[in-house]
């Protein structure tokens, strides 16, 4: 199967807020539409800058940070797209918040057993074949998703077709090392405070870089600190006479007091 | 045992059972307000800002402060430097209760504490995290063999005592294999935030800055350790053991500060360290401490006198404390819209894990052989001294 992705192209976007009312009653998230960014309760938002209506919400990584950075798994990238996240597993510990480049995870900090919040791309509804409770609402047809190679080809045309109305930056194409979620623009993204300078590279790769050379590490190591020990033991018992030139014991066991 | 039973009894020590009393009630109604309330009602921490004081004190800064423990074992057994035996006991006590109040913290610390032991079953070998989680369960295990021949002496049990000299060598050894993993991967949980955290902290060199800085700091530790005992329990110092350890601190206090200004100054320019914004002041306070221990110890570098030693381990505890709460939390301000200054609560919590680690510190000593002088039967007792 070809993975899914989501295309948002703010041009189109009228800024109804249909696509934050029907995410909050596809995920029975309860309380009030919040204007100013996401929260526990809100896995997306629109929010106007200059004229222009976008919308934030998870971006879904090809290779998540999220997903490396977890210490137990509980996020997870699936073939088909979505980023899903298992609350069963969480511990709490926050690194996915901490780590995240577009800063999307949220918590729940009133809770007594708090998870982690954020969009998971209708992943029941996208498995069974139908959308995304905001595309699929979405009255001017900007939010839509389909297979990611194909919505990159319309971004693709519709910033050739017009250049004067799109900056010639498809974000999430290969940002961070590309995203499932795609976005087209009139005004620069960093404008609207998205992070543009994340680099083509994935992240995870910051962090792998290191960790994969722990077995070196162990095996070097104990060799240097188990030799070296082993080295200077020796020496200590040719000073102290216990051991003779050939390495035979001279006097075996001196009064029997060492251990 | 006599000297140490004194602290407890003596004149003033009214005044210091009323404070302990004070931290420790107010300590459990806010454990207790933290548990059936959240996070968010004894924290400021906020989803801008989701690591605070309690991840930057209590676990980074803990984590390094109890550093002297892979240090001084290392030092002793691997490169059999028999003269600093009497340091090593006090400083495994320390060690081993700093991970005891780490794991606390971090029962406060997470979301959901019950679910801690996660990583034993639920791997994810690419996360930093899940590495640290390993490198920390295994380290406090050694550090509990390491720690059990204090115990057993007390007891007497000859056999497992015996069992657990014998395997002293591989134990040192993994706990100095551990220690550098997790010292250093507690920087390396940093690299994945190149756009978060100021450049006056980023670097690729995280790790290795963590972990050179851990020694120096594992160093000034166990010297103002043995100062600060020497005065509660009225025992004599042994002048020539911390000044040797003065020593090793200073060397490994200059490999860290190399690392450091050599990364920095390819990175940002001079004019950005003295642009007056809150960063630059807190990294030239960082280096203003990390410096200090240098120019003292090289200024009466004649006669290392006690109390030039003292001020520059202490120096150089301040400057890994700063440069701790820097990465974590400071660093990451503006990326979080300076919206995160901890509430007094997360200040009383800490106190209050420190004054209890404090008072098994205290207890300990108290009952267990952990000054060679005060009990001892055999001179070389054994490895784990």
């Amino acid at each position: 199967m070809e993975p899914l992705g989501m295309l948002i192209d703010f041009t189109e976007c009228i800024g109804c807020g249909e696509c934050v009312k029907a995410c909050q009653k596809q995920n029975n998230l309860p309380g009030e539409y919040l204007k100013t960014d996401l929260s526990s309760r809100n896995y997306t938002v629109v929010l106007k800058k200059e004229e222009t209506y976008y919308r934030k919400l998870c971006m879904h990584c090809l290779e998540p940070v999220c997903e490396s950075v977890c210490p137990v798994g509980a996020l997870t990238k699936t073939e088909q797209g979505p980023v899903l996240y298992d609350p069963d597993k969480c511990l709490g510990c926050r690194y996915c918040m901490m780590a995240c480049p577009f800063g999307v995870p949220r918590y729940e900090w009133d809770s007594a057993a708090p998870v982690i919040t954020k969009c998971i791309f209708c992943s029941e509804r996208v498995a069974a074949g139908g959308e995304t409770a905001c595309s699929w609402v979405c009255p001017m047809g900007a939010t839509r998703i389909g297979e990611r190679r194909d919505l990159l080809e319309i971004a693709h045309s519709r910033i050739e077709r017009h250049p004067e109305r799109y900056v010639n930056h498809v974000f999430g194409e290969y940002d961070a090392g590309g995203t499932s979620v795609l976005m087209l623009s009139s005004v620069p993204f960093e404008k609207l405070g998205f992070p543009t300078h994340l680099g083509n590279e994935p992240l995870p790769n910051l962090t792998w870089s290191v960790l994969s050379k722990i077995p070196n590490i162990v095996i070097t190591g104990g060799v240097l600190l188990g030799g070296l020990s082993w080295i200077i033991n020796r020496r200590i018992q040719l000073e102290k006479g216990t051991l003779d030139q050939d390495g035979n014991r001279q006097e075996p066991e001196k009064g029997g007091g060492h251990e | 045992m006599n000297n140490s039973s004194g602290f407890l009894v003596a004149g003033r020590s009214r005044l210091w059972i009323v404070l302990f009393s004070v931290i420790f009630l107010l300590g459990l109604f806010l454990t207790a307000k933290r548990y059936l309330a959240g996070l968010g009602s004894v924290t400021a921490l906020n989803d801008y800002q989701p690591w605070g004081l309690w991840v930057g004190f209590d676990v980074l800064c803990g984590v390094a402060l109890a550093a002297g423990g892979f240090v001084l074992t290392g030092i002793v057994h691997l490169l059999n430097f028999d003269r600093y035996k009497s340091v090593v006991r006090p400083t495994v006590l320390t060690a081993f209760l700093g991970y005891i109040l780490v794991s606390v913290g971090l029962l406060y610390d997470i979301g959901k504490p019950w679910n801690l032991w996660h990583p034993l079953i639920m791997w994810n070998p690419r996360s930093v995290m899940f590495e640290v989680a390993w490198c920390v369960m295994l380290y406090s295990t050694v550090l509990a063999l390491e720690f059990s021949p204090i115990v057993l002496e007390k007891l007497g049990s000859r056999k497992i005592l015996r069992l657990i000299r014998s395997v002293t060598i591989p134990l040192v050894i993994a706990g100095i294999l551990l220690s550098t993993l997790h010292q250093s991967s507690l920087g390396s949980l940093f690299l994945i935030v190149p756009e978060k955290l100021h450049p006056l902290w980023y670097t690729n060199l995280l790790p290795l800055h963590f972990f050179l800085s851990a020694v120096s700091v594992g160093f000034a530790m166990v010297i103002l350790e043995s100062c600060i005992s020497s005065r509660l329990f009225n025992r004599s110092l042994e002048t020539n053991v911390i000044a040797d350890l003065g020593q090793f601190m200073v060397v490994a206090l200059m490999l860290t500060l190399i690392v450091r200004i050599q990364d920095i100054s390819f990175k940002v320019g001079l004019a950005n360290i003295f642009d007056g914004s809150i960063e630059s002041w807190a990294f030239l306070i960082e280096m203003a401490c990390f410096i200090m221990p240098l120019v003292l110890v090289f200024l009466y570098c004649k006669r290392m006198k006690k109390n030039v030693l003292v001020i520059s381990a202490a120096f150089t505890t301040l400057a890994v404390v700063i440069n701790r709460l820097n990465v974590s939390v400071i660093g990451l301000a503006r990326h979080g819209g300076f919206s995160y200054f901890p509430a007094w609560e997360e200040f009383a919590i800490s106190v209050f894990l420190l004054a209890m680690g404090f008072l098994v510190f205290m207890l300990c000593v108290k009952y267990l052989p952990i000054f060679p002088e005060t009990k001892e039967n055999d001179q070389c007792p054994g490895i784990i001294t």
